[in-house]
């Protein structure tokens, strides 16, 4: 047994000094700690961040990457950011959708563009680009990658997307190439990334009043697509904490006829 | 034990059905007035919780199956898309069928550590422990199809690096290795055809362990439950009925269990979890490390420690095949390790060994912790993994002089607590 525990005991502690690591390479920094609404086991997403992050994804990251999961009537959705039908219905219809074969049989006008209807409470963002070929071309060669579930898909998590984020304009330390076409970020493996520093001072303008700084803009983002990612975490919360208490009971119930039926026996 | 039965139906219909399908009388003597010996710890409610956790996984698994599409081109998306998002509770049932998965092979780790650490394969209980090592290796089986299924980085990575292990077979007989693994995958690569099979198996397979499992418990039911003294039953007085005494006892530890389960499921689904895996799979994009399942690692870490792909492959295999062997590898006159010192200390560095395999499973090949490459530290790993039960248990047998073995289980039980020790 004590074998056992020492054993585990240093297990842990290797993996602790596995953190500390050579910050002068083209290995990618931890993430950054950050402390975010939708931490530890009461954690819930703040409606205003997530209207905000929205807005950041709309007016700044939907040029680049798609959302292809998330459909406007999660918007309305209980435990989102809270808007109403309304809103969303207004939000979706600002977005053209490729349509159906008209009763023509046509999915181009006459000068060869895609018919479009605007969107509706079911449809799914739609993506920046037709194809991957398509994005790659105008990004360089990159794909920039789908955001849907962007904050789970990535170790560190949101820590880590709010650290790629924010993480530009540091100095690339002497001798590090920089390659053509790609930004320093150290917090990206390689450390040379092809998305161009996406946030700066007023990227946009919320309509709440909150300054506009990278700061608040990537919090915004990162609530945003923590959500995006998990968009049940508000839910799975508060049913944990329900069926923690009546596990709870049960459980001292059942030691307590435990404890009265082994009584003689012991 | 058998031929013990006291049942009397007591109404006309059950005394018709008793003469023509004595299935209640089955049930009554099997989990109503069973004798269990009186002094089974908590270490022996896991087999409780590996019957409840087998039904969570049945039950979630047909509704989740009800959702999923076993297609390439959709099954990511009918689970991150579908499931997750659209499906009421999609999202409850897919974490407790994934971190269920995960508390799946925790208890039956915990059951088997807790037989190998009392005997419980020794004579006459070796066919209970054969057909659980059959049940495991089924679980295994099951779990490595399951998680193909998301069809994320992961799945599809592991899916590959698992069914090229067969390809090691070429170096024995040349192309015969590639044949069965091009057969395995129904093509030249794991694609639309795997998953549509996976998916399949992935279905069947936890059938096959209930009806294992049905052997198992029948096994079981024949010589009776051992018990942290290793000494057989002597009398009535060395036992108790299973209900109430062992249901009620059971059922605590098992709502202790689920709680447990709980706290995952709702406050750390992803725990167990690679983020790679939310990630749908692209054959194009190889992840940076493939890794396994935590309760795979061991295994993946002894599979890596040998250069040599063939020799780790049937290191590896000897590795589970050698669990069915213990019966006759151990040749000790005494069961539980409660009376044989040498015995114990080997055990728990046997378990330390299992957790320094694991870690190294979990990390690169090349990594290297104080100095230590830890490629060498899970060679050491497999070295004892593998010498324990070939040399250690069969030499420790003869060599050790184990510790007076008390009479009967009812003596030390009620007679004197502190001469049997509640505790291990």
């Amino acid at each position: 047994m004590k074998l056992a525990l020492a054993a585990l005991a240093l297990a842990f502690a290797v993996s602790g000094t596995a953190l500390a690591q050579d910050t002068n390479s083209s290995e990618a920094l931890p993430p950054r700690e950050m402390s975010w609404s939708f931490d530890g086991v009461f954690g819930t997403y703040d409606q205003a961040t997530l209207q905000r992050g929205f807005q950041v994804y709309k007016e700044v990251c939907s040029a680049c990457h798609s959302l292809d999961l998330v459909a406007f009537h999660d918007l309305a959705a209980p435990g989102g950011p809270g808007f109403s039908e309304a809103q969303a219905k207004v939000i979706a219809a600002g977005y053209k959708i490729p349509s159906a074969p008209n009763d023509k049989g046509e999915v181009f006008d006459a000068n060869g563009n895609r018919l479009t209807r605007s969107g509706i409470l079911a449809d799914h963002f739609p993506p920046p680009f037709p194809n991957e070929e398509a994005a790659r071309t105008a990004n360089g060669g990159a794909l920039p990658p789908d955001l849907s579930l962007i904050v789970k898909a990535r170790e560190g998590g949101a820590d880590y997307v709010y650290s790629i984020v924010t993480g530009f304009g540091h100095k690339p330390p002497p001798g590090f190439q920089v390659q053509d076409g790609k930004y320093y970020n150290p917090y990206f493996a390689g450390r040379n990334i092809s998305m161009p520093p996406p946030l700066m001072q007023g990227s946009v303008t919320f309509s709440d009043g909150t300054p506009a700084t990278v700061d608040n803009e990537a919090k915004a983002i990162v609530t945003f697509l923590a959500w995006t990612s998990e968009p049940n975490l508000d839910e799975r919360h508060q049913m944990g904490l329900e069926v923690m208490a009546f596990l709870l009971l049960f459980a001292g119930l059942l030691f307590l006829s435990y404890r009265a039926i082994w009584k003689d026996q012991h | 034990m058998a031929g013990h039965s006291t049942y009397v139906p007591r109404t006309a219909f059950s005394r018709w059905l008793d003469e023509r399908l004595p299935i209640i009388r089955m049930m009554n003597d099997s989990f109503t007035t069973f004798p269990t010996p009186r002094n089974l710890n908590f270490w022996y409610t896991f087999g409780g919780i590996l019957t409840f956790m087998l039904v969570v996984q049945i039950v979630t698994g047909i509704v989740l199956a009800m959702h999923y599409v076993p297609n390439a081109g959709l099954a990511f998306n009918s689970v991150e898309g579908r499931i997750m998002r659209e499906v009421n509770y999609g999202w409850l049932i897919r974490y407790i069928h994934s971190n269920g998965a995960s508390m799946f092979f925790l208890a039956v780790y915990i059951h088997m550590f807790r037989g190998l650490y009392y005997g419980s394969y020794k004579a006459p209980r070796e066919v209970i422990w054969i057909l659980g090592v059959f049940i495991y290796l089924l679980m295994m089986a099951t779990a490595f199809f399951g998680y193909v299924l998301p069809w994320g980085q992961m799945s599809f990575w592991g899916a590959t690096v698992i069914t090229s292990l067969f390809s090691a077979i070429d170096q024995v007989v040349p192309h015969l290795g590639t044949a069965i693994t091009q057969w395995l995958w129904g093509g030249f690569a794991v694609d639309d055809a795997t998953l549509n099979r996976f998916f399949s198996l992935h279905y069947l397979l936890p059938f096959v362990i209930t009806g294992v499992v049905g052997l198992h418990v029948w096994a079981l039911h024949v010589p009776g439950n051992n018990n942290p003294l290793g000494i057989d039953v002597k009398g009535p007085q060395d036992t108790l009925p299973f209900h109430p005494y062992y249901t009620v006892k059971d059922a605590f530890y098992l709502a202790l269990f689920v709680i447990f389960f709980a706290a995952f499921v709702f406050y750390a689904p992803n725990f167990f979890g690679n983020p790679d895996n939310y990630t749908q799979a692209n054959p194009l994009v190889t992840p940076t490390d493939i890794v396994p399942e935590w309760y795979l690692l061991p295994f993946y870490a002894m599979l890596r420690s040998i250069p040599q792909k063939l020799i780790g492959v049937l290191v590896l295999v000897a590795s589970l095949v050698t669990l069915l062997f213990i019966p006759w590898l151990d040749t000790s006159k005494v069961r539980s390790c409660r009376f044989r010192p040498m015995m114990k200390q080997l055990f728990w560095l046997f378990a330390a060994d299992c957790v320094l395999l694991g870690y190294c499973g979990a990390q690169t090949v090349d990594a290297v912790r104080f100095g230590i490459p830890l490629l060498w530290l899970a060679r050491i790993g497999t070295a004892y993994y593998l010498a324990f039960f070939w040399v250690l248990m069969p030499l420790v047998g003869w060599l050790e002089r184990p510790k007076k073995v008390p009479d009967s289980i009812a003596k030390p039980v009620t007679g004197n607590k502190s001469a049997a020790g509640v505790k291990a």
